[in-house]
């Protein structure tokens, strides 16, 4: 055992004398926290729709002032006058404006006469977020305009009423569970993969073999480091991750405890997949040019960034078999809505079983000789 | 010119303990044979070194004493243990130090000497010792809180000769410990090798290309080339076993062979290079005399003249047909390291 432990402080002395190690693996899923997290949870502000009104009637007014309305209070959009339908549409399609609103002549008389009116809405849908946002808003302010005015006093219509479990989920908290995943797998790509690789490139791991020191202490020295180092580069994700997008979770003791059950088995989990994937590897470019193709294959297909429900049946198969599908799950039922055990222990089992699994098969690959 | 192997005293002085024992070794990777039926005996106490140029078979043939690769055929005892059945107890006696630089450039010192000492599970008081008292025998004492990366190239060889001993071992291998070390640094390592012998009792194998470190460093010297063993005896036996007790080596100002036909009492010409050549001689001053005269005679200008004894590079190029220098002169550019496993 100590010799293991022996194993153990080389590594851990040499992971904190190395702090751009460690800030490079917090870095990278802290800016995508950072970035990804405001540039994708935001809403349209400020858009230009141009209005092109060929009725000017009493009802046609009443569309403008519920443009001002919006113009003034969300303020998705603000309205320009055109006079001409054809050049409104062109500049929609040159993207002078966002969206053209047609108008046409005699709507307010149609409307009056129950006549079918209609409303002309050109948007430009190589843009769909933009195009989406600004459709709902016009949708919503139909519906408005088709509300009668005096309400009934029995309600005629099936209404939807929605309840939402949670507080309002912003991007950066939906993203924060991938980052801290991601920053667990940079810490072992790195810390574990690498580095192993480097080492055994250089003749540190000859050094080892000359000595006394079992093959069993030899793997679980190793993979002991590594999935301290992926704790230590989980436990800072999830603390500064959660103070950046004001998840109050963290102040609570026992999802502090569930968070840590999570973050060690997340870890163990990584580590031994990744002690499978190198233990046979010898040039220190292999990991390198995993680095992508297994973030690529590992991060995308977890539901990280889009629900499992929506991928087609051969993404859903490696979503199953993925670990991070698992951490990324457990990190949003503790982060996201404070779940408690119940809610992770399938996640914990998975990851758990698959690091101690992993690390049982690559134990006899592992050579003790070179 | 290859000669027939000569081995003058391969077996063991009688009474004396064999500390390493290899016998008809070999090592195949493929089809490829790097070490072919080697067989020799190292004598506790001393220094015995594996001479030959790089790719000849001598860190395979350290390797497989180190229980870093096993072996094809044959085999090797190591302190009476038997390096294919008793591994470990191989390991618990031998201190070894690669052909890298191995020693973590981000611990400091005495933290690499701590951690190789747990892995021997050299008990705490004993570590503590030990640590002192090897940094003191490389002369590394004031540098021990010194980060490993801040040493120069010839502390670092010294920390890592350090290393193979904070165990106390009784066999100790070194693989080219001086490569890449300038000649001060060298000849340190050298002194200190010497001492660390006298004073601990070491057994040392030691793998080398350089002459003058086998000529001055090892009491027996075994020349390896292509993975079989060339020629084994001390640097004086090996010498001896060469025709021809001088060295002439001969500048003429144009390339010339005439005088080579009428030269007298000589082993062999050697054309080293245009106007060059190494005479082997059983009499220096004669064939000097003879030298002088036959250019006189046929008009020819002498550059430089000299007369050596035989070195092992003349021993080398006895037994192998080439010289050993020429052997090193050709991967000088950009060498790379061996990968793990990889062939030599």
């Amino acid at each position: 055992m100590n010799r293991m432990f022996a194993i153990v402080e080389r590594e851990m002395r040499k992971f904190f004398r190395s702090p751009t190690l460690m800030i490079m693996s917090l870095m990278m899923p802290i800016l995508q926290l950072l970035i990804m997290g405001n540039a994708f949870g935001g809403k349209i502000v400020g858009a230009r729709v141009a209005v092109v009104d060929y009725d000017h009637g009493p009802q046609a007014v009443k569309i403008r002032e519920g443009f001002d309305s919006i113009a003034v209070n969300i303020k998705t959009f603000t309205t320009v006058n055109y006079t001409d339908e054809n050049e409104a549409r062109e500049d929609v399609r040159t993207g002078k404006v966002d969206g053209a609103v047609i108008i046409p002549a005699q709507y307010s008389r149609r409307v009056y006469a129950q006549d079918a009116p209609r409303i002309g809405f050109v948007v430009d849908n190589s843009d769909q977020f933009t195009s989406g946002s600004l459709e709902g808003e016009m949708q919503a302010l139909v519906t408005a305009l088709n509300s009668p005015v005096i309400q009934p006093r029995m309600a005629n219509a099936i209404a939807l009423h929605i309840v939402e479990l949670y507080p309002y989920v912003g991007y950066m908290k939906f993203l924060l569970p991938a980052c801290v995943a991601l920053a667990m797998y940079i810490s072992v790509m790195i810390g574990g993969g690498m580095l192993y690789i480097d080492d055994k490139a250089r003749g540190v791991h000859e050094g080892y073999l000359v000595t006394p020191i079992t093959k069993l202490e030899l793997v679980f020295g190793l993979n002991t480091a590594g999935a301290i180092k992926a704790v230590l580069s989980g436990i800072c994700l999830t603390v500064i991750g959660s103070l950046m997008a004001g998840l109050g979770v963290i102040f609570n003791p026992m999802a502090d405890l569930e968070l840590l059950c999570l973050i060690i088995g997340t870890s163990i989990a990584f580590n031994g997949m990744m002690f499978l994937l190198m233990v046979r590897v010898d040039d220190p470019l292999v990991p390198r040019a995993m680095f992508g193709v297994l973030n690529l294959l590992l991060f995308y297909p977890s539901g990280a960034m889009y629900p499992i429900t929506a991928f087609p049946a051969w993404l859903r198969a490696i979503s199953i078999v993925d670990p991070f599908t698992y951490c990324v799950h457990g990190f949003k039922a503790i982060l996201l809505k404070d779940g408690g055990f119940a809610a992770i222990q399938f996640d914990l089992l998975f990851l758990f079983v698959f690091g101690i699994g992993t690390l049982l098969i690559a134990t006899p690959l592992f050579k003790r000789t070179l | 010119m290859s000669t027939q192997a000569f081995y003058p005293d391969q077996n063991l002085i009688a009474g004396t303990a064999a500390a390493i024992e290899v016998s008809h070794a070999v090592k195949r990777y493929g089809d490829f044979e790097a070490v072919k039926d080697v067989s020799f005996a190292v004598q506790e106490g001393e220094i015995f070194g594996l001479l030959g140029p790089n790719g000849a078979g001598k860190s395979t043939l350290i390797r497989m004493m180190t229980t870093l690769i096993p072996l094809t055929g044959g085999n090797a005892v190591v302190a009476g243990h038997d390096v294919a059945k008793e591994p470990d107890a191989v390991r618990r006696v031998i201190g070894v130090i690669p052909q890298a630089l191995t020693s973590d450039p981000d611990l400091t010192v005495e933290e690499n000497l701590s951690i190789y000492a747990k892995l021997y599970s050299v008990p705490k008081a004993e570590r503590e010792k030990n640590i002192a008292s090897v940094l003191e025998a490389v002369d590394l004492t004031k540098w021990r809180g010194a980060q490993t990366k801040t040493l120069s190239g010839g502390m670092r060889r010294r920390l890592e000769i350090a290393r193979g001993l904070v165990h106390n071992p009784h066999i100790f291998f070194l693989d080219e410990p001086t490569t890449g070390l300038d000649p001060v640094s060298r000849i340190a390592v050298w002194e200190m090798l010497d001492n660390l012998r006298r004073t601990r009792n070491l057994t040392m194998l030691l793998t080398t290309h350089y002459m003058e470190e086998a000529d001055k460093l090892c009491d027996r010297i075994a020349i390896v080339d292509h993975g079989t063993l060339v020629a084994l005896g001390t640097p004086i036996e090996l010498k001896h076993s060469v025709p021809g007790a001088n060295v002439v080596e001969v500048h003429f100002d144009r390339e010339t062979s005439e005088w080579k036909e009428r030269l007298e009492g000589v082993t062999s010409v050697q054309a080293e290079s245009a106007g060059f050549y190494r005479v082997l001689t059983s009499s220096g001053s004669r064939t000097t005399m003879q030298l002088v005269e036959l250019a006189a005679s046929l008009g020819e200008t002498l550059t430089s003249l000299s007369v050596q004894n035989t070195t092992l590079d003349d021993v080398f190029v006895h037994y192998t047909g080439r010289q050993l220098r020429d052997e090193q002169v050709k991967p000088a550019a950009f060498t790379m390291p061996p990968r793990p496993g990889e062939r030599p």
